[in-house]
């Protein structure tokens, strides 16, 4: 299996920044979002928002031919 | 029939259920010691999604997600935050990590740094290391189990002897089944942990406050405090929160049984692709939040955060159905209860006594050994649940801390060919002394950074600056070199 393409790399930090670097930003109650803190609605969408990311990464990596910009996804 | 009568046949029916799966998924494989352990590699995308799911919904997530929810308020978001980014870590070297088991036929954690860097002495250390850190994972599974019975009896049945018949059944299962037939109770634990998380949920809130929304307006305008970090704690602030989800979400798949999870599978990709949808399993896990916060309005001043979820429940539900998620938690925490001390008997024969103590075992007596292993692992567990209650939670934190020193080595070992086995030896042994210091002598959060984050920081930098100074040479004639890279 190739290693993971710098695409790839880059679509996986994208859920360390929203969830973890970025707490300063969303750890407040208002806005309440249905109800919700908006800690906590902030956290919740990004259940679904992770899934997104790694998917277009997973294919990304599966496809590599489909992405010639990336020079590290052929020949490691 | 009193309420305790109805809660506890409701209970034992469930576990009746569970055991009779389990004996009967393990009956139809012969079980040596690779069907035992890794279930002959055999697993696709839906039991590889199974046995993981059963392996992280754990007490912890139910009994424990509440309890935080409760005492400490938004703290305990690391938990929501640390689970996705943990699949997006496993991600990118699950591929990896399963082609190299694959090529070698590897079965635990320390077989990978033994073949990876040709140390048995490198082996049996992690192997060593891997176990003591179970051991309290593996009593926090215990001391909920024993919560769970106590409080569905209504008190008439004490911890212990509640204890001592749950893991009797664990390690009766465990012993005839392997992992095959853990991998398949926990198909039963799911759909009732799922059925029970979204009714209790939801109803609990709604039962008191007329729902979810309504239900946390109120609290945030009770303790405003109580829901941003670091909540109703002196230092669980932001750099806590930080340091805390980044070395949970390194550590996570470096518990020998989760790394373990990863042979099992009948191909890397169907690893992969878990990685990718495994997020959205933990959508109920807010759920569990929300209970423990309908807990601070109602029910003020417990004792024990832990009972916080139960008792409510027993508060506002009929016995029966007090039965019924008494019986998913009690599930919830023998699925990973065996996991766990299946690994942990095996990591003990097979990586600590055959390479030190007696190379010529064959694998067939190590299989033999390693189940009576479970045994004598589950009474020491038993006997530290028992008589040494009281240094549990922080036994817990030193283990987290210490199985996230094993990143280091797993990484660099999959993903860099210059890295050597002395390095990765010294930044392991360093990261675990410091962790385990800096945790036992209670400076854990130091200086608002999690303690076993900083042990990990060492750790890599240690390996780094061993692997610059000295890289191993391209050509050395160790198996390492047959590591895709």
């Amino acid at each position: 299996m190739k290693k993971p393409s710098l695409a790839s790399l880059l679509l996986g930090l994208v859920p360390f920044i929203a969830i973890c670097f970025s707490v300063p930003l969303w750890d407040r109650i208002y806005p309440t979002v249905f109800g919700l803190p908006f800690n906590f609605f902030w956290l919740i969408s990004w259940l679904f928002l992770t899934p997104v990311c790694m998917w277009a990464a997973y294919r990304l990596d599966v496809h590599p031919a489909k992405h010639p910009t990336d020079s590290r996804g052929g020949h490691p | 029939m009193t309420g305790a009568v109805i809660a506890l046949t409701a209970i034992s029916i469930i576990i009746a259920i569970g055991a009779f799966v389990a004996f009967y998924a393990g009956a139809r494989y012969k079980m040596d010691l690779e069907q035992w352990t890794v279930g002959g590699r055999g697993f696709g995308l839906i039991l590889v999604w199974l046995l993981m799911a059963g392996e992280i919904y754990t007490t912890f997530t139910f009994l424990g997600g509440s309890g935080w929810a409760y005492s400490k308020g938004a703290p305990v978001l690391y938990i929501l935050a640390y689970q996705p980014l943990m699949y997006v870590i496993f991600f990118f070297f699950a591929g990896q990590l399963w082609e190299v088991g694959h090529k070698h036929r590897m079965q635990t954690q320390p077989d990978f740094f033994r073949i990876r860097y040709g140390s048995k002495y490198l082996e049996a250390f992690v192997a060593l290391a891997g176990v003591a850190f179970i051991i309290p994972y593996l009593q926090i599974q215990l001391t909920g189990l024993g919560v769970i019975v106590e409080v569905a009896s209504y008190g008439a049945i004490h911890r212990v002897p509640a204890m001592l018949i749950s893991f009797t059944i664990v390690a009766a299962f465990v012993f005839t089944s392997g992992v095959r037939g853990v991998a398949w109770v926990s198909v039963i634990k799911d759909i009732l942990l799922l059925f029970t998380a979204l009714f209790i949920g939801f109803a609990i809130p709604h039962h008191y406050f007329g729902g979810i929304g309504k239900m946390l307006t109120a609290l945030a305008q009770a303790k405003p405090q109580h829901m941003v970090m670091p909540g109703s704690t002196p230092n669980l602030g932001h750099s806590w929160f930080i340091t805390t989800v980044l070395m949970v979400a390194c550590s996570f798949y470096m518990w020998p049984h989760y790394f373990c999870a990863a042979f099992t599978a009948r191909s890397g990709d169907v690893l992969r692709r878990n990685a990718v949808v495994m997020p959205l399993y933990s959508a109920t896990v807010p759920l569990m939040f929300f209970v423990g916060f309908t807990a601070v309005l109602v029910l003020p001043g417990l004792t024990n955060e832990n009972l916080s979820l139960l008792t409510l429940v027993r508060q506002t539900f009929p016995a029966w159905f007090l039965g019924i998620v008494g019986g998913a938690g009690a599930l919830t925490a023998m699925v990973p209860a065996a996991i766990q001390v299946l690994t942990a008997a095996t990591l003990f024969i097979k990586n600590f006594c055959r390479p030190i103590l007696a190379p010529s075992l064959s694998d067939h007596h190590v299989a033999k050994l390693a189940k009576a292993t479970v045994l004598f692992l589950t009474a020491l567990t038993l006997y530290f649940a028992i008589y040494r209650p009281a240094s549990l939670v922080s036994l817990l934190l030193v283990g987290y801390a210490g199985v996230s020193q094993f990143f280091p080595g797993v990484i660099f070992g999959l993903f860099s060919r210059r890295v050597n086995a002395t390095g990765v030896f010294a930044g392991l042994v360093t990261g675990v002394a410091l962790a385990s210091f800096l945790m036992l002598t209670n400076r854990d959060p130091f200086k608002g950074l999690n303690a076993g984050f900083i042990a990990l920081c060492c750790n890599f930098a240690i390996v780094t600056a061993a692997t610059l100074l000295r890289p191993a040479a391209l050509s050395e004639p160790t198996e390492a070199q047959t590591v895709p890279v």
